[in-house]
């Protein structure tokens, strides 16, 4: 018998209040919900749960049935001087609040949760939310990248002063290199969300929302993440959106711009770290959403067969290698690459060094590679230079095109030299 | 005073906190031991948020702890915290081996063990949790406690993570700093119901928990490693939780104050319902320019930025000043309160004075400027105006508690045995799942076997001790309360050697070298064996065996016997101690002929000096005899 049977047996349901006998004695609680389903989960009265064995358990009564719970409404006043921010959210956790009373955790998307939430807020901005979509990080697709896109300009386009995305942390770095790509913006976007999640009192989302607001009302029109900067409560840093990647599985500053500065270091001030940003209104609003979604991302490993290379040409229009070093595969791999130049496939060449730039002129495979068509990816971080090259190949089929669009700098991801400082910061 | 317990309904119940002896950590793979005088190896700084429930609810006492926008600072050490503590990833599953203990302590309690352990987050907001709440796991419930007044009843225990040591920073200040090392210590939790009726009572119940605890042989010893929350309450008081009271001989002296505490607290109540006070009429005013030529060094010092604020409380008069506890009066409580809320230095109040450089002129004038009738009371506060304001609200909130009696609230208990102001009471535990840990199965088979091994409690040990190995009931109760009974028993199976002797060696040689400043604990159960096979073989004698433990905390990587042999302290053999005791007694031929047998007790002392005491004193002393026998007659 497993634990809904013996509910439906039983004719309770989660969140009853019950007093069973087990042991010859008698426990009273809550009846919570189960996820293993072979013991009966009860939350006693100190706020404990434990799990009881169902066939030693003994049914007294049946003392109250679940009750409903009621949201607490806020109300939020707005400050006329302060500047008006989109708040999207498209899933992450950034707000989240706890019922004590079963123990379930909700997530929270509405501007006025996110607000009732962390109430700071209310001081550095007036806010506007909207839930774009509901998914967690790891579900996330190029086709909701389109739909967040859109979002943002329509958000912008009505005259709001910044945007800000909750967004999980999993593939929030993906997110912002594509809207970097398909969005011209005037005004700040920000992408921001949380390591610790929110129900936690230790969360990071309180800084990081607080840095996103600032963020978001400043001068700095370029899409960008925002997260912690060190492992304490500190600052944060606005990482421009082409340049971030997540380089650490758990900790709050987990983020770190890669072969270039970060933007911005967020602290009482919004203290500018890269002089090479567009400031507010320099642009004009523009949507380019289109993409090539058939792109691929490969990393070359020692001993990978070659062949693999044929079934990523059959799958993909567009290939994108991570190579070793200065960016080499093995020989044997070359004369698949020409072939594949011949049907008119780009091959990018990134380094699975992530730091430095591209460089196949130094050695003989690498010339050889260069030979064979490949296009150097500069500096650029792989995962980027995948949704460059959707981007780009939503724009042009031809080879030489994308050639040259894909070595020239679009949205920060490519820069012009690289610097001593950029790197492991 | 005399008190009669069960009259004033008097009800106490306890909670213990014990650190398990385990290898690790409960949730992470970092060594449980706490680090001694270093320089953390990283710092970090934290905020806490407390996240409101959905029902709005939030805690009182949380809401005090997180009222001023604190920092909290984090010290960190790389040999024994991790990103577990630093609250940087997940924890790990729940550490087996201290699930193990906390089953053998329930049953020990006669408790039940429950069939799945869910892990829970505990909202703790002080800073004493990186996380913001301490996870716990409820492992038993329903035990008993057999103690001659009655069974007292254990109601829950549980397995939690023991919070990060605070070493610096008052309740109230801006910042506390904490070290990390303490953080994720596992600790068993144990609650009785409050069924101890009596300070004696509690006195013994305590004793036996902490005796069962000893008795497992897997818990920390030492100060710090057990703490005690002890409720108390009278019939016409209320609830009193007196938090980390460490000292076992204060238990009854911490109940019996309490008690007392209460009972003038409902004293004060009775004067203001005669002097028909039914709610706090205060008046507050700027009083700087009565002080502005004061010689009180307190006020004149706070002066420089700040004000002088004082508070007419009508009816008070008398009653601030009345001593509530030995040492502590209404006005005590009233400064504690003010402290804890504002940050101020304390309080004056117009029964104390004057005093403190504050002049009779001076007193006078403040009760004229504040309109004072006789029966009023004043409380004056200097510091700046905003921190004086916060300090007066305090003083008032606790002054308007008199009317009810007995405040409920968290205490400090100090080491006089009276308490302190702390908290508010903790409402009920914040709990929500921990959904990073999974939950526990666990299995009747387990506890069978567990239910098999139990350990033999101390105090059936000391009986045993004491009979078997034919010692007194006092040594017998200090080898089993030490860390060395194991050792101790093991010795006296296996070698033939005089129970008292190696009593003498693990305990008095092991206290006298420690206090000599010698690392004691350099020496292990190997030594122990090595040096007692010696003594069995008589190759050493029993005079020696400090010099050669005082060695061994030196180079304790070298054997017992290459260190006897080092040393040249094997034991001589008997034609040797013979040669020299009579070269000796030839030589103080004199002093034997002078004073006959009575001449044994210097000559020994010599003749042990002579022989680098490398004999046994008792043999030694027998040839002395037999040739100062053959010398006399």
């Amino acid at each position: 018998m497993d634990v809904d049977d013996f509910l439906k047996e039983k004719e309770l349901e989660t969140g009853d209040y019950i007093k069973i006998e087990k042991d010859s004695k008698l426990i009273e609680g809550r009846v919570m919900p189960s996820s293993k389903g072979n013991k009966l989960v009860l939350k006693l009265n100190n706020g404990y749960n434990i799990g009881i064995e169902l066939e030693e358990i003994k049914l007294k009564e049946k003392i109250s049935s679940s009750e409903e719970k009621q949201k607490k409404e806020i109300e939020i006043e707005e400050n006329e001087d302060l500047p008006l921010i989109s708040v999207l959210s498209t899933g992450g956790t950034i707000a989240s609040s706890v019922d004590y009373r079963t123990g379930a955790v909700t997530s929270q998307f509405d501007a006025d949760d996110i607000l009732a939430n962390i109430p700071e807020l209310s001081k550095y901005a007036n806010f506007r939310g909207k839930v774009v979509c509901n998914i967690l990080s790891e579900n996330m697709e190029p086709k909701y990248w389109k739909e967040i896109a859109n979002s943002v300009y329509k958000e912008i386009k009505k005259g709001v002063d910044g945007v800000i995305i909750a967004h999980g942390t999993d593939t929030m770095a993906y997110t912002a290199s594509a809207l970097s790509f398909m969005l011209e913006t005037p005004v700040p976007i920000a992408l921001v969300g949380s390591q610790r999640s929110a129900d936690r009192p230790s969360s990071d989302n309180v800084l990081n929302a607080i840095s996103a607001a600032k963020y978001a009302s400043s001068n700095i029109a370029e899409t960008a993440i925002v997260m912690h900067a060190e492992s304490s409560d500190n600052y944060c840093y606005a990482h421009r959106g082409t340049k971030a990647r997540k380089m650490h599985t758990s900790r709050r500053d987990a983020f770190r711009s890669i072969n270039k500065n970060p933007i911005a270091k967020i602290d009482d001030e919004v203290q500018l770290l890269d002089e090479d940003v567009n400031k507010r209104d320099e642009k004009s609003l523009k949507l380019k959403d289109g993409l090539n979604t058939n792109c691929g991302l490969l990393k070359f490993t020692p001993g990978l067969d070659e062949e693999i290379l044929d079934k990523y040409c059959e799958t993909f229009d567009g290939i994108v290698l991570e190579g070793t070093g200065l960016g080499h595969v093995s020989r044997s791999w070359i004369s698949k690459i020409k072939e594949a130049n011949k049907e008119g496939i780009p091959i990018v060449m990134t380094s699975q060094c992530l730091y430095g730039r591209v460089c196949d002129r130094v050695y003989d495979t690498g010339r050889d590679l260069l030979e064979a068509g490949v296009i150097e990816g500069e500096d650029m971080l792989p995962e980027t230079a995948l949704i460059k090259l959707m981007w780009v190949m939503n724009r042009t089929e031809d080879l030489e095109k994308i050639k040259e669009l894909m070595q020239e700098n679009l949205a920060g991801e490519i820069t012009n030299r690289t610097k001593k400082q950029t790197y492991l910061i | 005073m005399e008190l009669d317990f069960e009259e004033l309904g008097l009800k106490v119940g306890f909670e213990f906190h014990q650190q398990l002896d385990t290898e690790n950590k409960l949730f992470c793979n970092c060594k449980n031991y706490l680090i001694e005088d270093k320089e953390p190896d990283y710092v970090f700084f934290r905020q806490l948020h407390p996240t409101k429930s959905e029902l709005g609810e939030v805690d009182k006492a949380a809401l005090e702890e997180s009222r001023l926008n604190k920092v909290f600072k984090y010290y960190g050490y790389e040999e024994n915290t991790c990103l577990v503590e630093n609250d940087e990833e997940p924890p790990n599953e729940i550490n087996e081996e201290a699930i193990d203990i906390t089953l053998e302590i329930s049953e020990l309690l006669n408790s039940n063990v429950v069939d799945q352990v869910h892990t829970m987050r505990k909202i703790v907001i002080d800073g004493s949790n990186t996380a913001g709440f301490q996870r716990t796991a409820l492992v038993a419930i329903n035990g008993y406690v057999e103690t001659k007044e009655g069974k007292v009843g254990i109601e829950n225990i549980s397995l939690e993570e023991e919070s990060a040591q605070k070493i610096e920073g008052d309740l109230g200040g801006e910042e506390a700093v904490y070290s990390l090392d303490r953080l994720g210590i596992p600790l068993i939790e144990i609650g009785s119901k409050p069924e101890i009726y009596s300070p004696n009572q509690a006195r013994e119940f305590a004793e036996k928990v902490g005796m069962v605890l000893r008795s497992t042989g897997k818990v920390k010893r030492g100060l710090g490693t057990i703490r005690q929350d002890i409720n108390i309450s009278i019939e016409e008081g209320s609830r009193i939780e007196l938090k980390g009271a460490q000292e076992l001989d204060l238990i009854e002296d911490y109940i019996e104050n309490e008690v007392i505490r209460q009972l003038n607290l409902i004293k004060i109540k009775e004067k203001l319902e005669e002097r028909k006070l039914k709610e706090i009429e205060t008046i507050r005013k700027d009083l700087t320019e009565v002080f502005e030529q004061t010689d009180s060094k307190l006020i004149k010092d706070k002066l420089k930025n700040g004000k002088v604020l004082g508070m007419k409380l009508r009816g008070f008069n008398s009653l601030v000043g009345m001593e509530i506890q030995e040492n502590r009066r209404l006005g005590t409580e009233f400064s504690d309160k003010a402290k804890k809320a504002s940050g101020v230095g304390g309080i004056f109040h117009t029964d104390e004075l004057p005093k403190y450089g504050i002049t009779q002129e001076e007193v006078e004038k403040t009760r004229k400027k504040l309109d004072c009738k006789e029966k009023d009371a004043v409380i004056l506060v200097a510091d700046k105006e905003e921190k004086a304001n916060e300090a007066l609200d305090a003083v008032k909130s606790r002054a308007k508690q008199c009317l009810k009696g007995v405040p409920e609230e968290t205490r400090q208990p100090l080491d006089d045995g009276t308490s302190k102001y702390m908290r508010p009471l903790p409402g009920s535990a914040r709990m929500y799942p921990e959904t990073d840990v999974p939950p526990v199965e666990i299995k009747k088979q387990k506890i069978k076997k567990i239910k098999n091994n139990l350990p033999e409690l101390i105090e059936e040990k000391v009986d045993r001790f004491k009979n078997e190995f034919n010692i007194s009931q006092q040594m017998a109760q200090v080898i089993v309360d030490s860390e060395k009974t194991e050792i101790f028993e093991e010795i006296i199976q296996n070698f033939n050697v005089s129970p008292t002797i190696v009593y003498d060696t693990l305990i008095g040689k092991f206290s006298e070298l420690d206090s000599d400043g010698f690392q004691v604990k350099k020496i292990n159960d190997q030594h122990l064996r090595d040096l007692f096979e010696l003594l069995e073989k008589d190759q050493i004698s029993k005079e020696v065996i400090g010099k050669i433990l005082k060695k061994v905390t030196q180079e304790p990587k070298k054997q017992v016997k290459q260190i006897t042999e080092e040393m040249n302290l094997k034991s001589m053999k008997k034609d040797t101690i013979e040669t020299v005791v009579r070269d000796i007694v030839e030589e103080k031929e004199e002093l034997i002929e002078d004073r006959g047998f009575d001449s044994i007790g210097p000559l020994m002392g010599v003749i042990m000096n002579e022989l680098d005491r490398r004999a046994d004193g008792e043999e030694v002393s027998e040839i002395l005899r037999e040739e100062i026998r053959k010398k006399l007659s």
